[in-house]
């Protein structure tokens, strides 16, 4: 019985997660990384909360988006080596939507704890408690669209000899818009400023990026997977 | 409609001929007016009332920040040609065309840095202008490491299309993101000059450089671009035929 394309988009959700969650080292990873680049800061710069308060949002996001990067090399890797890939081309379901699932199920293990562990980091560089809701708000927000344009870059670069590295470099840049905002959106939490504006243009941006991005990463993972 | 002449124009040997034939009427005029240009800016226009002689970079400095976008746009037009009618040409001009912005990129920023060390007192200002031009480079780099690192020539030309299009959707929210980020910022940077209505005498020196350094660009994209069909069409019979001395 052929499936709509909304059942075969929860399909291919559950299945992505059931299989993320069997390698729970996987989703463990990028949270670790996240704490210890978080520590590495006040190592660096001073273990002192103020100092570390002023800096605070910014360091956050870019450890933050640093481990977004880690797990998206194994985004499309698996279904690209055992031929699963193929057979959702010709599925006879529409590639951009299943890879609107496959990014909801990639934010879901690999966003979503970042965003989780988020506070615990916050609280650790002294962001006051009141900002804290922010600050899971932007990562929340930050990651999604680091889902969407890491899966762009992730089946770009599938299959490539130093693919990894490559992946950053494409990524990166198209990222630098996000971050200017969540991070900007924290900094003002700390100082007891309004940061719905930064954070409404975050979501905006999000919803340009699940939006067209899916588009993008049909006709990529097309051009690569031949 | 008939569409033969444009598959005529898209073949590679008629392409690599027409190419050869049109570089020269680019570039000689191209370095006549660099020429002119030059010593308009350097000779023949007045010295700025507040900058001094020091403004004078403008003419190098501002054609190359315009080109940098120009060449990026003419990109991702030939990228999208290239990925919807399926042109290969198409994707050779975007492949010569990506080596030719990422220079002018860094000549923007090489002069911006020259530029900012009289006026601002240092080498490098995080300037929302200069910082997004910073961003531009990037997205060349990358575009040209994803090119270098895919071996079959199809895959490359597709998937640096794909990636040359989000580049062009993100280019604007990147610009204006940037730009917000550093009036929100401001403080640290040192406000730029008001801008002065610009006289004749120093604008026409600016609009005869940029005329030839879009010019310059034609030409030497013809050039890079019948190298790269040499590179792409090398065991052709036609071009053996071509070459034969």
């Amino acid at each position: 019985m052929p499936r709509t394309p909304a059942s075969a988009m929860l399909l291919m959700y559950r299945r992505d997660l059931v299989l993320a969650f069997r390698h729970w080292d996987q989703i463990a990873q990028p949270v670790v990384f996240f704490a210890m680049v978080t520590t590495l800061f006040p190592l660096a710069i001073s273990p002192e909360l103020g100092q570390l308060r002023e800096l605070a949002g910014g360091i956050l996001w870019v450890a933050a988006l640093l481990a977004a990067l880690l797990g998206l090399e194994f985004l499309f890797r698996a279904d690209h080596a055992d031929g699963t890939l193929e057979q959702m081309m010709i599925s006879g379901q529409p590639l951009a939507l299943l890879a609107i699932a496959k990014g909801a199920a990639h934010w879901t293990a690999c966003g979503l704890p970042l965003v989780l562990a988020s506070p615990l980091l916050a609280i650790s560089l002294g962001v006051p408690g009141a900002a804290l809701c922010t600050v899971v708000v932007s990562l929340a927000l930050g990651t999604g669209i680091l889902s969407a344009l890491g899966a762009i870059g992730a089946a770009l670069t599938l299959g490539l000899r130093r693919g990894s590295v490559l992946l950053s470099l494409l990524v990166l840049p198209l990222a630098m818009p996000a971050l200017i905002f969540g991070a900007r959106a924290i900094d003002m939490a700390i100082h007891d400023e309004q940061a719905t504006g930064p954070l409404l243009l975050l979501a905006a941006m999000l919803v340009l990026a699940v939006t067209l991005a899916p588009l993008a990463i049909a006709a990529a993972l097309r051009i690569s997977a031949e | 409609m008939n569409w033969t002449w444009l598959h005529k124009f898209a073949s590679p040997p008629h392409a690599y001929r027409l190419a050869g034939r049109l570089a020269p009427w680019f570039g000689w005029p191209a370095f006549v007016l660099i020429v002119v240009g030059l010593y308009g800016g350097f000779v023949l226009a007045p010295p700025d009332y507040q900058q001094g002689e020091g403004f004078r970079i403008l003419y190098v400095h501002a054609p190359s920040a315009w080109m940098s976008m120009f060449v990026y746009a003419t990109m991702s037009v030939a990228a999208a040609i290239g990925l919807v009618w399926r042109i290969k040409l198409a994707h050779a001009v975007a492949a010569a065309s990506a080596p030719i912005g990422a220079w002018f990129t860094f000549a923007a920023l090489a002069t911006g840095s020259l530029w900012g060390k009289p006026m601002w007192g240092t080498w490098w200002v995080w300037d929302a202008r200069l910082t997004s031009e910073l961003i531009l480079l990037f997205l060349y780099l990358g575009y040209m490491a994803l090119r270098a690192s895919i071996d079959d020539r199809d895959r490359a030309d597709r998937a640096s299309a794909v990636l040359a299009l989000v580049g062009v959707v993100n280019l604007p929210i990147i610009h204006y993101s940037v730009y917000w980020w550093n009036t929100l910022h401001q403080g640290a940077t040192i406000s730029k000059i008001g801008k002065p209505s610009i006289t004749g005498d120093m604008l026409w020196p600016l609009l005869t450089m940029l005329l030839a350094f879009t010019l310059y660009y034609g030409a030497v994209m013809l050039v890079r671009l019948r190298a790269e069909i040499l590179r792409r069409e090398r065991d052709a019979s036609w071009l053996r035929e071509e070459l034969k001395p």
